[in-house]
């Protein structure tokens, strides 16, 4: 294994461990769908940079941030818990993306593929991923407060509005750090059920929180081995899901 | 003479093309204990939200700097499952607002909050444990302004009465000023010193036995005063 894999695998650790974390917040939030769709924004800027010869990230990231800006606005507008608007968004933002995107570079957009990456690549999604853990770090009493009460955090004097666009741009920048190898249908994944499967493990927050990093790292070292040795392929989403998903299943049969 | 705490004027709140409150002025003193009344969809929880400028509005709400404000709302929409302890809710508003460390252990001897009440997860709690919740966290930051959105909704009597004898303590012995939405017109009754009735005509503010005639309270809820007179007959 040459170093430039190392990277790749390194990499894919970091974005386990923001992959938990974030997903902990976003469950406690009950923002598991909106954060699911938001995932799904970066087909169409994918399917842009593949028709363009460009790099996909950058043609998905470029529409996973404009799309979030977009579920934020949805929220704060029309104050829905996003059910409909949401559900607009996602299949507009699938039905565009699937259209775009070469068929050749369909199934890598969508289930993504673990690629070589730069030490320059490595370097911009580790600084990403320090970025994601120092907002949940720094933000953590705001995100308890607005958890427990929006109404109480406000007077409080926190400012939710901001506070909101700040977490659904680090949920987009956690999908984006971990699109490159989960694709855009599985991105999401590995953030909402490694949480949801702590959640069913632990009583206390700071358990909690450490027991999603924990299970997402699991599931992606696992993912990763079962893809590699077993079915020789280097699609590995589909995998880390199915890891996450039986540890999910586990937790329900060992639920304390 | 008593300092003034709060001066609201011509305040106007809509929702759309309705007036939810509309020509509404009052002032608020010191050690005041002020009831707001009214129907159903009077604005009463609105004007609350107003004095903390969390809705927009029209009109003049004025605090005095001495003022600092606590909020116990009619009911937090908080997801019981969360996994969150009453003491890392309480810490993290103490942490947001740099409080000394202290004052942590000062609210939780003045409400009598134990440790086992303080590792308790916010899911496991009551109705009244969870209000007592909402009572320390608006109590942290020494708030001399106390807004409580009917506190003892959908609490059984027993609670309802500990918290109000809670609100009563706070209020005579910490000097704490409260303002006080409440459907109860006996507790209004008990502790309040300034009636404000949320009217569909104009809204009126008096001494209790003043403001809740009769007439008044017929004209509010559309019944009897059957219950006032009860009040009284105590």
């Amino acid at each position: 294994m040459d170093t430039s894999h190392s990277y790749a695998i390194l990499l894919a650790a970091f974005f386990a461990i923001a992959a938990g974390l974030v997903g902990s917040v976003a469950l406690m939030k009950r923002m598991v769908l909106a954060s699911d769709v938001i995932s799904h924004l970066a087909l169409p800027g994918l399917g842009i940079a593949y028709l363009l010869k460009s790099n996909p990230l950058v043609g998905g990231g470029a529409t996973l941030f404009l799309g979030t800006l977009l579920v934020w606005q949805l929220q704060k507008k029309t104050g829905l818990a996003t059910d409909s608007s949401i559900g607009v968004v996602f299949a507009a933002s699938l039905g565009i993306g699937a259209l775009l995107t070469p068929n050749e570079d369909l199934l890598e957009a969508l289930f993504g593929n673990f690629e070589k990456l730069s030490l320059f690549g490595f370097l911009l999604g580790t600084a990403a991923v320090i970025l994601i853990v120092a907002f949940v770090v720094q933000m953590k009493d705001r995100l308890i407060l607005n958890l427990f009460s929006p109404d109480l955090a406000s007077a409080t004097g926190v400012n939710v509005a901001h506070l909101d666009l700040g977490f659904l741009l680090v949920f987009s920048l956690t999908v984006l750090v971990g699109l490159r190898f989960m694709g855009a249908l599985l991105s999401s994944a590995l953030i909402i059920i490694p949480a949801a499967t702590a959640r069913q493990l632990a009583g206390k927050m700071t358990e909690f929180v450490v027991v999603a990093c924990a299970l997402s790292l699991v599931s992606v070292a696992a993912g990763f081995l079962v893809s590699t040795l077993i079915f020789k392929t280097s699609t590995v989403g589909p995998s880390i899901v199915i890891v996450s998903v039986l540890l999910f299943a586990m937790s329900l049969i060992t639920k304390k | 003479m008593t300092d003034r705490l709060l001066s609201v004027q011509n305040l106007r709140v809509t929702f759309g093309n309705r007036d939810v409150l509309r020509e509404l002025n009052f002032e608020v003193f010191s050690g005041d204990c002020l009831a707001i009344i009214g129907p159903n969809g009077s604005g009463k929880t609105v004007l609350l939200k107003a004095l903390q400028h969390l809705i927009p509005y029209e009109g003049e709400i004025h605090w005095s700097q001495e003022a600092r404000v606590g909020y116990v709302p009619q009911s937090v929409a908080a997801d019981r499952q969360l996994p969150l302890r009453v003491t890392e809710l309480l810490e993290a508003k103490a942490r947001f607002l740099h409080l000394a460390d202290e004052e942590m252990e000062q609210v939780s001897s003045e409400l009598n909050l134990s440790p086992e009440f303080l590792s308790a997860c916010i899911g496991t709690l009551s109705g009244g444990q969870f209000q007592k919740v909402l009572i320390a966290f608006a109590m942290l930051g020494r708030p001399n302004v106390l807004l409580f959105d009917e506190p003892t909704a959908s609490l059984d009597e027993l609670s309802q009465e500990r918290i109000y004898e809670l609100v009563h303590e706070l209020q005579s012995q910490k000097g704490i000023t409260v303002i006080l939405v409440s459907h109860d017109l006996s507790i209004v009754y008990r502790y309040a010193n300034r009636v404000l009735c949320l009217t569909k005509g104009k809204p009126c503010i008096g001494p209790p036995n003043e403001i809740m005639t009769p007439q008044m309270l017929e004209e509010l809820y559309g019944a009897p005063s059957k219950y006032y007179r009860h009040i009284q007959e105590h």
